[in-house]
């Protein structure tokens, strides 16, 4: 069974100088997508990847991320409905298609979690701050 | 037969009007035709809900013991302004939070301002008021800092200098770079279109000649029932003319009064535009009396009829250029994408058509149940042949020593 997951890879200074991300693919058959990247030799960065492949191999990538001092978040955006009005000021930018308008009569607004990609570009951009970056 | 105000409300007082909102006269006008739909439908609603940055609160906090004319007050860190009598003051909807880095580092995020404040007003919260004066003899108070909400202060009511734009202008950007402008994240090479009007249920544009709106129109502000007191600044009753695309991205404003105390941020919201600034979101509803056939025919005005200019805010529009890369309609916007330079640009909207047929339906409930009567203009809006104009700022160069 394949899985897949966005997650938030947070490199301490003494990790970001190895090829870590290799040995995902190597050893693990994990197929990754760089969707955001903050990394500098010898600093801290983050890593926006979201990571594809077999349920058994994805727990073992995970292990082996966590082995070499990665620390792992997952992350989600998050809709509040309650703040959201439906404006549509979301729905050419976000990439993925996630937000868009379900009804072209009634002009509403929806959110598709799963095609969320978690670049996180309706965060700033939505005038209500409805859509927000959670754990 | 013409009906006369009276007429239609003494319908209203006795629960028989007949309302329909600007959505659904164009399908009675299709089907019945504008005789009989003239003679069936008393009141069509209408409505829009977006940004509207000339917005704000007059406020008078009630006086303090001993009394103070306050000069310089800031609610939330927000400054107001207060040239005016002892307690009274004014909070501006776009005012930035004093601690708000602005663009410094470009695009802001701009998370609190007036607009934020008049939220946390309504929502009923408490908020910090700061306050200082120079001191008098009838006045010698000199310093205040308390919490407070609505319900402590004496008065606070929503002053709009400019609502309820008739019509907008389309932004697109043929720049380079990513814009941050007032109607969105613009992305470069005409990367997208945002757009910001109800269209088909925006109340100026189903009385696009100022017929039935007017000084004295009561209406649905925030919630409650406002009014409006004269015509918006920038008030372009010339930009109008629906056939031969003479439609500016403006057209008529209104200018809107209503008790904050009875308003509900379901329907006026704070609102952060990153990389130009804080505003509100004002839910506006105005009833179409059908006094006449001519009335109904432009409150029966369709998404298709109405066209909105579009123009560049990567570079004209900051400076004033005339041009128009052209007119789409708000059919065509509505349906995702336009046509422009030979690309198919993906269009978005800020201002919430859900929203505004949510406060029309409000509003048709309203008066059908004899809850909202329709009041007759005291004074119409200038309109074109009036010779109102609108203008840009003449200047005049001031040299030291003249």
């Amino acid at each position: 069974m394949e899985t897949k997951k966005t997650v938030l890879l947070k490199f301490s200074k003494d990790v970001s100088n190895k090829p870590v991300m290799y040995g995902l693919t190597k050893h693990y058959d994990i197929v990754f997508n760089i969707l955001k990247a903050s990394i500098d030799l010898n600093k801290e960065g983050t890593l926006l990847v979201e990571l594809r492949g077999q349920k058994e191999n994805f727990d073992k990538a995970l292990s082996y991320l966590k082995e070499n001092k990665i620390h792992i978040e997952s992350l989600k955006v998050k809709r509040d409905d309650e703040k959201c009005i439906q404006c549509g000021a979301c729905v050419t930018l976000c990439p993925s298609g996630a937000l868009f308008v379900s009804d072209r009569k009634t002009m509403s607004v929806d959110f598709d979690k799963e095609k969320c990609i978690g670049c996180e570009v309706c965060v700033a951009a939505c005038p209500f701050r409805a859509m927000k970056i959670s754990l | 037969m013409p009906k006369t105000f009276e007429e239609i409300n003494e319908k209203i007082r006795k629960g028989e009007a007949v309302v329909v909102t600007a959505e659904e006269i164009i399908g009675i006008v299709e089907k019945d035709g504008l005789k009989k739909a003239a003679k069936e439908v008393d009141v069509v609603t209408t409505a829009t809900f977006g940004p509207m940055c000339s917005s704000g609160a007059m406020l008078n906090i009630g006086h303090t013991t001993p009394r103070m004319k306050i000069s310089k007050a800031w609610l939330n860190n927000v400054p107001v302004y207060a040239g005016l009598a002892a307690v009274d003051f004014y909070l501006g909807a776009t005012e930035l939070s004093e601690t708000d880095p602005g663009n410094t580092n470009y695009p802001g995020k701009f998370n609190y301002g007036g607009g934020h404040v008049i939220q946390d007003l309504i929502d009923k919260k408490d908020v910090e008021l700061r306050a200082e004066s120079y001191g008098t003899s009838e006045y010698p108070r000199k310093h205040l800092r308390s919490w407070m909400n609505i319900n402590d202060i004496n008065e606070c009511v929503l002053v709009n200098f400019r609502n309820a734009y008739q019509n907008y202008n389309v932004a697109v950007n043929e720049g380079n770079e990513t814009i941050y402008t007032y109607l969105g994240v613009l992305k470069p090479n005409l990367g997208n279109a945002n757009y910001c009007s109800a269209g088909q249920l925006s109340p100026l544009l189903n009385d696009p000649y100022f017929k039935t709106i007017g000084i004295g129109t009561r209406i649905f502000l925030g919630g409650t029932q406002g009014y409006v007191f004269w015509n918006g600044s920038q008030h372009d009753p010339s930009g109008i003319k629906r056939e031969g695309k003479t439609l500016k991205g403006g057209g008529g404003t209104l200018s809107v009064v209503g008790d904050m105390k009875q308003m509900s941020s379901k329907y006026i919201k704070a609102v952060s535009m990153l990389g130009y600034g804080v505003s509100l979101s004002v839910g506006i509803g105005v009833p179409i009396p059908i006094l006449n056939e001519e009335i109904l025919s432009h409150a029966a005005v369709r998404d298709e009829e109405i066209l909105a200019p579009i123009v560049d805010y990567g570079h004209d529009y900051a400076l004033n250029k005339p041009n128009r890369l052209g007119y789409t309609s708000y059919k065509q916007l509505k349906s995702g994408r336009i046509i422009l330079k030979n690309k198919e640009v993906p269009t978005g909207s800020l201002s919430s058509y859900p929203k505004a047929l949510e406060i029309a339906e409000l509003l048709k409930k309203q008066i059908a149940k004899g809850e909202f009567l329709l009041t007759e203009k005291v004074q119409p809006l200038p309109a074109a042949e009036s010779g109102y104009k609108f203008r840009l700022f003449s200047e005049r160069s001031v040299k030291n020593g003249n």
